[in-house]
């Protein structure tokens, strides 16, 4: 039933094969199937306490952090399992960026937030630097907000300002794939307008996956639409499809705000 | 029904705990205040006359009733640079294993456990394991550089556990963030926590090695001399320090008319020096906290 009419859309660029979570004892994802197609915008949806924190982090093995974490299955990036053993950890977070829900920009100037990546990536002279701190800050839209401080220490942004600039410091190191973890919860209405028409630029060049709370937002924004309840994946379709014509009945429930 | 907020009879009650209950911090407050300030103007009043260029820069004379103490300065000022030298490396490299790497387990919590209970061990205990340790195990014998051993092992639980403080006020979106970036563990530790936690460790660094420059117990059997007429020439000769020489001219001198104000003086140099250490860590602290937020 999930992802059979998908293939027409393109590249598969992320394939989850019976992919289960556990922390410890407890089973927080069940048996999740599904492929992630290149340069579309795919949000994950489903109450609170389902698992989509769990599911979108263990695309980059952020999950390797918390150590009673276990997964079993296959997750293959451009066909690569990142799970196997030879994976450079590394290489992959630098394809696979991510933006937290809570906006965290480092305690450093706006210029060396963006550039860290970069700075600790490989050697790079000041002006190519320059060139791709204004570049990213460009693409996430905050480069004429910021251009004249670019050594102000990044914690006096405002909340919104600051989620642009931890966009802008994923988008630095070139990734292929985006995870956006919530990232319009913690900042006002008129900044997440920004944020919101920002990731629907970056799919030109970006694969986002992008879990969110909010319905309007992914019905706005997302190409597909993943729906997890109880860590598992009751429907996985063409966004318009979730939203007007679901064909699971907890799916209808959950878009038209019957529970959540 | 209208409630009105004015302070009435009925709530007299949980006014008048509340009065008494600041009552009591206060003095709690003001008692400490007056012990601790009557001990300095006790210190002082009685040692001040003593202090002179001569007082500090003289060696003891005539059997220690004359002169001054300057090999005790030099002494205490050298085990303390040795102590940190040792200290606060190893110190701040334990904290970063145990906070960053180590995994939380049943080991690693007892050796946290230990490291407590270690802060606790009298610090005679130290001076005998150092001189069974350091002194003779080793070799070293009574020496300047067995007795700053046997102070960094004293501070080491101190300076672990402000390290290890440290590195826990530095939130874990700082990690998160660097390592979602392509950092590897250490380039994420190296570049992101450790400026972070910097001045938390040096200050924590900084209050144990003055409390191990005010020790006595743990120098007088591994290194430090009761009157040396010369200062140490390399770190395997004995030394005078400042605590040790108190405390014999103190306690242990024949002449007690002669040497009291000799004693007085003698502590007042070292109130000094430990408060001038305290001091450097809290304009340390301020200084780099300021770099890092501004
Ligand atoms: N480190 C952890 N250890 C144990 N259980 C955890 C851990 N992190 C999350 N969980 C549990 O796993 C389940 C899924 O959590 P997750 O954070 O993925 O949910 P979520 O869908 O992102 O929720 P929310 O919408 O509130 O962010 C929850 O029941 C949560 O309590
Ligand atoms: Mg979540």
């Amino acid at each position: 039933m999930v992802n059979t009419n998908l293939k027409t859309v393109g590249q598969t660029k992320i394939l989850v094969e019976n992919l289960n979570l556990f922390y410890g004892q407890k089973q927080v994802l069940e048996n999740i199937n599904l492929s992630i197609p290149e340069n579309q915008v795919t949000a994950i949806i489903g109450p609170s306490g389902c698992g989509k924190s769990s599911f979108i982090r263990a695309l980059n093995r952020m999950n390797d952090l918390i150590p009673e974490a276990r997964i079993e299955g296959k997750i293959l990036i451009d066909e690569e399992n990142i799970y196997d053993r030879d994976i450079d950890l590394v290489a992959l977070r630098k394809k696979v960026g991510m933006v937290f829900q809570k906006p965290n920009p480092f305690p450093k100037s706006i210029f060396d937030n963006v550039a860290y990546g970069l700075k600790i990536g490989s050697n790079h002279n000041r002006a190519d630097l320059e060139k791709i701190v204004e570049k990213s800050l460009r693409q996430a839209a905050i480069w004429e907000e910021v251009k004249d401080r670019l050594n102000q220490n990044a914690l006096k942004l405002s909340g919104g300002q600051q989620q642009r600039l931890c966009i802008a410091r994923a988008l630095a190191v070139e990734p292929e794939i985006i995870l956006f973890d919530e990232p319009c919860s913690a900042i006002d209405p008129i900044a997440t307008a920004r944020v919101e028409e920002l990731i629907h630029q970056l799919k030109t060049e970006f694969t986002v996956v992008i879990v969110t709370h909010n319905m309007q937002q992914a019905a706005r924004i997302s190409d597909f639409t993943a729906f997890l309840w109880l860590g598992e994946l009751i429907e996985y379709d063409r966004t318009e499809k979730i939203f007007t014509n679901p064909a699971n009945k907890l799916t209808e429930d959950y878009v038209t705000g019957r529970f959540g | 029904m209208k409630n009105s907020v004015r302070k009435s009879s009925k709530n007299l009650r949980g006014q008048l705990t509340q009065f008494l209950g600041f009552l009591v911090l206060r003095l709690s407050v003001c008692f400490i205040l007056f012990i601790l300030l009557y001990f300095f103007y006790d210190i002082f009043i009685n040692g001040h006359q003593t202090i002179s260029w001569e007082f500090l820069s003289q060696p003891p004379r005539k059997g220690m009733t004359e002169g001054g103490i300057f090999p005790a300065i030099f002494g205490t000022f050298l085990v303390t640079l040795i102590t940190t030298a040792i200290a606060v490396p190893l110190g701040m490299a334990a904290a970063i294993y145990l906070n960053e790497y180590a995994r939380t387990d049943r080991l690693t919590r007892l050796i946290r456990l230990s490291i407590r209970n270690l802060a606790g061990v009298p610090s005679v205990v130290y001076g005998l394991f150092g001189v069974i340790l350091f002194v003779n195990l080793l070799k070293l014998g009574t020496s300047v550089l067995s007795a700053g051993l046997t102070l960094a092992l004293l501070t080491l639980p101190w300076t672990i556990t402000a390290s290890e403080e440290a590195l826990k006020t530095v939130p874990d979106s700082y990690r998160e963030g660097a390592l979602a970036l392509g950092a590897t563990k250490w380039q994420m530790i190296r570049t992101n926590v450790l400026p972070y936690s910097l001045p938390g460790m040096l200050t924590g660094a900084i209050l144990g090695l003055a409390r191990a420059a005010g020790e006595t117990a743990p120098i007088m059997f591994t290194g430090a001399a009761f009157y040396l007429p010369f200062l140490p020439a390399s770190l395997r000769d004995q030394f005078m320090a400042l605590p040790y020489h108190l405390y014999i001219m103190a306690t242990q001198h024949h002449a007690i008319d002669k040497a009291r104000p000799l004693a007085y003086g003698t502590a007042l140099v070292l109130v000094v020096f430990v408060i001038l250490f305290n001091l450097t860590a809290v304009i340390l602290r301020s200084r780099l906290r300021g770099k890092w937020k501004n």
